[in-house]
């Protein structure tokens, strides 16, 4: 047994250990306990909790990655997913604390007075957290299998029975605390081969300031990449490629997507009072920002670092004669190869790799975005037990992401359809066993959507944000802000932002009618950024039709007062 | 009184909107117009190694994102207690004042 795969081991072991410890010490009795931890989370834990909710495999693993090969255009992701939170902060998070009930499609059921809104919200709330849900679970499956040695398979089986412990023993009140957990491990991990490696290239232990700090030559970091970048026939890392209309489009949509997502706003119920819901998000973002503006940093150190140590390195000094000044293959590099994520072929056989851009002259086939994460550790010449704290970290960050959804989706069956609409007579104890079963099935569910992932699973992430953006955002947000909003305009503009989105990104991400390229986009929008357009025709609809139908009756304009008041 | 207590929401609703309304836009220029649309002019200066429009977009937005929503978490709970006693309690939701249909 190798030290890294000892303390792997460890490490997942331990923290596996942890969660459960946990969820058993934080078991609940009552539905207003499982679904919003009593109302009595202190906002810095909320915030905490909030971060490892939101922070999913994805950005944990390959965001720094997707950013070190986009350069700029990974410009979107970073003030998309951070910027919706001024938007939940200041416009939706007190309000819907303030309206005190426990789900997103509660509030929309009550402020549209109907319960076809209701269904709606639900079906909204239970679509988008499935297509999130699948693509954490096969996370995990992939962090066993790479580093464990265990099948995938077994893997998402191991990490499903898991989130299924604490989740349904400590509903809203295990996942808050064994996410407090989740986000420390997370950090820890993605922090300390950032420092180092920062340390390593600029002299500089905050990762912030080496982005924007020379190299030992007095060159500043980004102007040497951008060079070597151009040298090699890529686009310079400043430089973005997508048209500044996408880029507005796709950041607006990924902003309105995260305040509108269902398992982020209900993470807002936990907190005591409508001011612990501000103060919260404050908390909620900061902790994100502390990965979030260490990303960008890690992205531009892990491509520069990869372009000087790989390319032109002769690849096999047994067999190749070195040249005076010419340098060896890293290890790290051999290592990964035999995991797929990194490939060499020699093409022109002089025994060095080439990395280039261009497809006919590149010799390093396959460099798979996660890499860059994952290996940090190695390139960084950190201990064995690191690499164990980053996978464990990337196994948080999927639980911990997987855990909110599946609350989502178990709150929306049981509060929402069953005791709001089906069953209005049940009592509470029936309500929570419900509860309990529907979470049951819906890890059930994705466990098999983990092993056996449908092929869309990547692109319907985007599905997920501008359905989000398109139908939650406007609703919640009219509903606060516009008394005069009538439950025939928010139908209406849920159904038309739905529809419009949903079939766009269809028709050129998963079905490809229509080829997926600037030129055949609607207004040059890519569907990644449709979910504006699609949030604008929902809020005209909404207008419109709630203008021509009638005023929504006293009591809910009472209502609205009501969440408005401090 | 109960015509007091309207006026005092109308006041506080409306202070509210206002305060909203400039954090708002500081969220709007720091994101979409100086790393987004503003982006190419201000790439001309730099920011120690770093073009400056690109700086906000991967760094600077985020700071000043975090730095909003504490101001406006501090601002409010300023503004709830000026109002507190005009307003009655946390706790008792105040009744809808006569004539106020369509307050937004």
């Amino acid at each position: 047994m190798t030290p890294t795969l000892f303390w792997t081991g460890f490490f997942v072991i331990t923290s596996f250990a942890l969660y459960i410890g946990i969820a058993i010490a934080s078991r609940v009795g009552s539905t207003d306990e499982f679904y919003v931890a009593g109302h009595h989370v202190p906002p810095v834990f909320n915030g905490m909790a909030t971060a490892a909710d939101w922070m999913s495999a994805a950005s944990f693993l390959s965001m720094a990655g997707l950013i070190a090969f986009s350069g700029y255009d990974g410009s979107v992701f970073l003030m998309g997913w951070t910027g919706g939170y001024v938007l939940l902060a200041l416009l939706l998070a007190p309000y819907l604390r303030r309206f005190g009930k426990f789900t997103v499609p509660d509030f929309i059921g009550d402020r549209y007075y109907s319960d076809t809104a209701r269904v709606v919200a639900v079906i909204c709330a239970i679509f988008v957290s499935f297509t999130y849900i699948a693509g954490q679970m096969q996370g995990v499956g992939i962090a066993f299998s790479r580093f464990l040695e265990i099948p995938i398979e077994a893997g998402v089986v191991i990490g499903g029975l898991v989130v299924l412990m604490y989740a349904t023993l400590g509903g809203m009140k295990g996942i808050t605390y064994t996410q407090v957990a989740q986000y420390c491990v997370m950090i820890f991990a993605f922090m300390t081969p950032a420092i180092f490696i920062s340390l390593q290239l600029t002299g500089s232990p905050v990762p912030q300031l080496g982005f924007i700090g020379n190299v030992a030559d007095g060159t500043p970091l980004l102007v040497k990449l951008d060079g070597m970048l151009t040298e090699l026939g890529f686009a310079p890392y400043t430089d973005g490629s997508k048209s500044t209309f996408d880029v507005f489009a796709i950041t607006l949509a990924l902003m309105a997507g995260t305040a509108g997502l269902p398992h982020v706003i209900v993470r807002f119920f936990t907190v005591p009072k409508a001011a612990d819901a501000r103060k919260s998000a404050g908390w909620a973002l900061l902790f994100i920002g502390i990965l979030y503006v260490t990303a960008p940093a890690v992205a531009v150190f892990a491509r520069t670092n990869f372009i000087e140590t790989v390319n032109e390195s002769v690849y096999d000094a047994e067999t190749t004669t070195l040249v005076e000044g010419e340098r060896e293959t890293p290890d790290w590099f051999h290592r990964w190869e035999n995991t797929g994520l990194l490939a060499f072929e020699d093409l022109n056989g002089d025994g060095r790799i080439q990395y280039r851009a261009d497809p006919a002259t590149n010799e390093v086939t396959t460099l798979n975005r996660d890499i860059f994460v994952l290996a940090n550790p190695e390139i960084a010449n950190l201990p064995g037990w690191v690499i164990g704290l980053v996978v464990s970290g990337g196994i948080a960050a999927a639980l911990s992401t997987a855990a909110g959804l599946l609350l989502v989706i178990s709150s929306s069956i049981s509060h929402d359809l069953c005791r709001k609409v089906l069953f209005k007579s049940m009592t509470d104890r029936q309500e929570l066993l419900i509860a309990r079963l529907s979470a049951t099935g819906a890890v059930l569910i994705a466990i098999l959507a983990g092993i056996y992932p449908p092929g869309f699973v990547a692109s319907v992430v985007a599905l997920a944000f501008g359905l989000a953006a398109a139908s939650f955002f406007p609703a919640i947000l009219l509903g606060i802000f516009w008394q005069r909003m009538s439950k025939e305009g928010a139908i209406a503009g849920m159904v038309t932002g739905l529809g419009v989105t949903g079939a766009y990104i269809l028709t050129y991400k998963i079905f490809g009618w229509i080829p997926n390229d600037a030129e055949h986009w609607i207004l040059g929008v890519s569907p990644e950024g449709f979910g504006t357009i699609g949030m604008v025709i929902s809020f005209i609809v909404s207008v419109t039709v709630s203008l021509l139908t009638s005023a929504p009756p006293a009591e809910v304009r009472e209502l609205v007062e009501r969440i408005r008041a401090p | 009184m109960a015509q007091d207590k309207s006026s005092a929401r109308k006041a506080y609703w409306r202070a509210n909107l206002g305060l909203m309304g400039i954090l708002l836009a500081i969220w709007f220029a720091v994101s979409f117009g100086f790393g987004i649309l503003l982006r190419p002019w201000l790439d001309q200066v730099s920011l120690g190694g770093a073009p400056l429009g690109f700086w906000f977009a991967q760094q600077g937005s985020i700071f000043t994102f975090i730095v909003l929503i504490f101001y406006y978490a501090w601002a409010m709970n300023r503004l709830e207690a000026r109002f507190a006693d005009r307003l009655g309690s946390d706790d008792m939701p105040p009744p809808v004042p006569p004539g106020q249909e369509d307050a937004s």
